[in-house]
Formats: structure tokens, C-alpha cells, sequence
């Protein structure tokens, strides 16, 4: 606990030297808070609107769960289908790479058009922002098994299946919750971005809409809202590490 | 699972553009002890791949109480140099691993395992994950994890190697005890005659690679063997007849 603390603190501090600056900056020069709000008034401003945007954070939560969920199982699949194919390694890595070239500014608005206003464009838009990572940790994983370990397997008379569930599977454990961290921070951007491109509800038009109205501070409110959550997805995902993957922290700690 | 008598025929292979076993035949006895030794890179290790049938030789044959195994792994248990202990299991469950794949239940598989954990001096540790063990302790583990597959030849690969010098007399000295008490064939690679000589019951070495068979040298030491005869000159004798064997075998 104490530990976690102090490798908080010098961010935290960090974070609160800007504030301060920030605040002094806007109350010095006297700049028009439609223009840069100070952070007390986001804070003010935000508070006084906690309803409506705990109203568009739930479908934002919503729609980065599903879309970070396909983005999953999708991953997993494509991920054991490389590792047991070489004929399908050759064939789709070069294509997940190809897929991260993309660019999903210009596709967005075109799966609005695609698919209308609904969950699946955006559940598309987070899919192909946070797959590679997923996909790509557990391809590496998978293969950086020890050929010493694969042989002992093999000299037990293990089939392929069992190597993959017994030695390569597990081993590939702690990569992959690395790859997760990643693809979950991108999950909650992806999501954003959808949104603002076009929905009914969420974060990401919420903050649309505002800016449209010169409601900067409320914009910087959501955006404050949306770090929160990107944190709290981040810190989320330690904590089922640690569940998953119990016998990680000490290795780290002796390496 | 049978006696354990090994043969080995006439066996061959090249990598491409490497030519590394030439030939290689000696035999193994139910219940001897024969360790291999020869100089580095000599291709030993493919050796031991070629007979425990992780690789198919491209000529010759691997033959267990007379009958052909050549490409079958289940004749053989192999003990990697590396303890290869998974992190994600505990000592006990990795020491069943062999068991597990090979069909048995869980449960039945611990039942097998654990009454050899107080010989091999890991009573307590069964719930302990291998990175709380010591070095030797490991190997040790390793060892278990091995020999509980009950097949007919132990092959060890410098089972030792890694394990600093007071660690290593002491697993020797005891693995002689265990090695007695079960009866086990075993063929054992390491790369330290002295070692070699205070386990085997023959010796045999390998030439450079493309390597074969130079010389096989019978250890005539009384059973069990002790530290003490370490020193005595009969050991220091066929320590000098291997050194020499070894030498020869690297002039062209």
C-alpha cells in the first residue's frame, strides 16, 4: 500500500504543479473561461452537471465493454488459430498489421453511414483500435515458449493441443495482461471518438455537443471523466492480473 | 514398463550442410549407469533429441529390450539441462506433469508422486511454487518429475550443470543413493568426467562432429560409491584413461 502510494506521488504532484499554474494563468490574464476555463470552474461547472454526464458515461461504459469484449474474443481466436496454423501466421499477421494503418478518422464516419447510429459502428471502431495489441501480445506469447519446455512436452508424449494448454497458454499469460493494459486504454479513446463522430448518447457527443456551444469547461469536464475511467479500466485490470496470473509479481520483483 | 536394455544402431544424422552423428552405436544394460562425455558442440545433445525421439535419425536405430523404438518417445524420460519447472504450478503438480499428459487424473498422478517427494528431500514443498526451491532442490524436483513416468531409460542432460560445485557433490552423492535403491537405467550426458566417473558404470566417449564412439571405459568402483574414493588412484586412473581418450579423439 505504502509502496503504491509512492510511486503515485510524483505524478500526482506533477499534476497538481499544472493545476496551480493553470489556475494562476487564468485568473492573471484574465482570459474568457469560453476560451480556457480555469480548473476550479471545470470542476465547478461539471459538478453542477454530474447528472447529465453520468448519464452520457454509462453508454460510453457500455459501448467500450462490448466493443473491448469482441475485440477479445476476437483476439484470442485469431491469436490460437495463427499459433496452431503456420500457413495461417503467414497469411494474417502481415494483415493485423495492415489493419493498424487504417485510418479511423476517415473510416468513422463512414460506418455511421455504413450501419447508422447504433452500437455496431462503434463497437467496429474500438474493435480495430484495441485488436491488434490484444491479438499481436498473445501471437508473440504464444510463440516465445521455450523450444527446451516444448520438447520436454513432447518427450511426455504430449499432443499439440496439450503443449498449447499446458506449457504455452499459461506461459503467454503475463504478455498478454501487458497487451490488455494497451488495448484497454485505446478501448476508452476508441469509444470517444466513435461517439463524437455520431450517437444519441455518451461521452464523446456530449463533448461534441458542448463545444458547439462554446461550453469548454463542461468539454474539459468530460474529458476529466473519461481519464478517470481509462484509469480506473487500467488499475482493473492488475487486479484480475493478480488473479489470473498469481505467480507473476515475484518474478518481476527478482528480475 | 520393461527392463531397459537400450541399443543404439548405427545411428546418423546431418543437419543441413552439418553433419553431426556419424554412426554412433553402444549399448545401455538393465539397470547400468552410463554417462556420456565428449568435447563441446560434438553433438550430444542431438544425440539425446535423436534417442528420446524428439528428432528422426536418417539412419540406424534406437532399440529398447529388442524392440525397434526409433522416433517413439515413450520408452525414454527426459530430463532437459534446464529444470523447467512452470511457475503457474506447484512443485508437487509439476512434478505430475508427465503423468497428466499421459492421461491419468489429477488425482491419481499426485497419489503416484507423492511418496517420492521425502526421498528426493522434498517432503514439505509439495504445495511450494518451484520459485521458492532452491537450485538443487529444483533439479531435484526435476529429477522426480522424470523418473515418476516409470518408463524404461532415464535420459539426463547435464542435469547439474548449472548447480555451483558443494551443490553438485551433494546431488551426486545423492542421486547415487536414490539411483541404487531404484534400480533406474540411465543414460547421462555431462560434460565433467568427474562426475562421469563417480556415478557410471561405463563411460563412453564421443568424438568431435561429426561424432561416433571413440572409446567406452568400464568404471570397476565398488557400490555405493563414496566421496572418498574421489581421491583414491583408481578413480584418478580412469579419470586419466578418459582425459586421454578425449584428447585422442580431438587429434584428426
Amino acid at each position: 500500500m505504502i509502496r503504491t502510494l509512492r510511486r503515485l506521488a510524483p505524478p500526482l504532484v506533477l499534476v497538481a504543479l499544472g493545476l496551480v499554474a493553470w489556475q494562476w494563468y487564468v485568473t492573471a490574464a484574465d482570459v474568457r473561461p469560453q476560451v480556457l476555463p480555469s480548473p476550479l470552474r471545470v470542476v465547478e461547472q461539471g459538478w453542477a452537471f454530474r447528472d447529465q454526464i453520468w448519464a452520457n458515461t454509462v453508454p460510453t461504459l457500455q459501448v467500450t465493454a462490448v466493443g473491448f469484449t469482441v475485440s477479445l474474443v476476437l483476439g484470442w481466436a485469431l491469436a490460437i488459430a495463427v499459433d496452431f496454423s503456420p500457413w495461417l501466421r503467414r497469411a494474417l499477421v502481415p494483415l493485423f498489421v495492415a489493419s493498424q494503418t487504417l485510418p479511423i478518422v476517415a473510416i468513422a464516419p463512414l460506418l455511421i453511414i455504413w450501419f447508422g447510429f447504433g452500437l455496431l459502428p462503434k463497437v467496429v471502431v474500438i474493435a480495430l483500435v484495441t485488436f491488434f495489441p490484444v491479438t499481436v501480445g498473445l501471437v508473440e506469447g504464444f510463440a516465445a515458449t521455450d523450444r527446451q519446455a516444448t520438447n520436454l512436452l513432447r518427450s511426455m508424449g504430449a499432443s499439440r493441443w496439450e503443449q498449447f494448454r499446458y506449457v504455452r497458454l499459461p506461459g503467454a499469460l503475463p504478455r498478454f495482461f501487458t497487451s490488455l493494459r494497451i488495448g484497454i486504454t485505446y478501448a476508452v479513446t476508441g469509444a470517444i471518438f466513435a461517439e463524437y463522430v455520431g450517437a444519441t448518447a455518451g461521452l464523446g457527443i456530449f463533448m461534441s455537443v458542448q463545444r458547439n456551444s462554446f461550453r469548454t469547461d463542461l468539454v474539459l469536464a468530460a474529458v476529466v471523466v473519461t481519464a478517470l475511467v481509462s484509469v480506473a479500466l487500467f488499475a482493473l485490470t492488475y487486479l484480475v492480473e493478480r488473479l489470473v496470473v498469481p505467480w507473476r509479481p515475484r518474478e518481476v520483483r527478482h528480475g | 514398463m520393461g527392463e531397459g536394455k537400450l541399443v543404439l544402431d548405427g545411428l546418423r544424422k546431418a543437419f543441413p550442410g552439418l553433419p553431426v552423428l556419424d554412426g554412433v552405436a553402444f549399448d545401455v544394460a538393465p539397470g547400468e549407469f552410463v554417462s556420456l562425455i565428449g568435447p563441446s558442440g560434438c553433438g550430444k545433445s542431438t544425440l539425446f533429441d535423436v534417442v528420446a525421439g524428439l528428432e528422426t535419425p536418417d539412419a540406424g536405430r534406437v532399440l529398447v529390450d529388442g524392440e525397434d523404438t526409433t522416433g517413439r518417445v515413450d520408452p525414454f524420460a527426459y530430463m532437459p539441462q534446464r529444470d523447467l519447472l512452470f511457475p503457474w504450478r506447484t512443485v508437487l503438480d509439476n512434478t505430475t506433469l508427465g503423468l497428466e499428459v499421459a492421461g491419468m487424473s489429477r488425482r491419481a498422478a499426485r497419489e503416484r508422486a507423492r511418496p517420492l517427494f521425502a526421498p528426493f528431500g522434498l517432503a514439505g514443498f509439495e504445495k511450494a511454487r518451484p520459485q521458492e526451491l532452491s537450485g538443487g532442490m529444483r533439479q531435484r524436483a526435476a529429477l522426480l518429475r522424470t523418473v515418476v513416468q516409470d518408463r524404461a531409460v532415464l535420459l539426463l542432460d547435464e542435469p547439474f550443470g548449472a548447480l555451483d560445485s558443494l551443490t553438485r557433490t551433494d546431488m551426486q552423492t545423492w542421486l547415487e543413493g536414490v539411483r541404487a535403491h531404484y534400480g533406474w537405467t540411465v543414460l547421462l550426458i555431462t560434460h565433467d568426467i568427474r562426475e562421469a566417473v563417480f556415478l557410471s558404470d561405463r563411460v563412453v566417449v564421443l568424438a568431435p562432429r561429426p561424432t561416433s564412439v571413440v572409446r567406452e571405459v568400464a568404471v570397476d568402483l565398488p557400490r555405493p560409491r563414496t566421496v572418498e574414493m574421489i581421491t583414491s588412484a583408481r578413480f584418478a586412473a580412469v579419470e586419466e584413461e578418459l582425459l586421454a581418450a578425449l584428447r585422442g579423439g580431438r587429434a584428426p
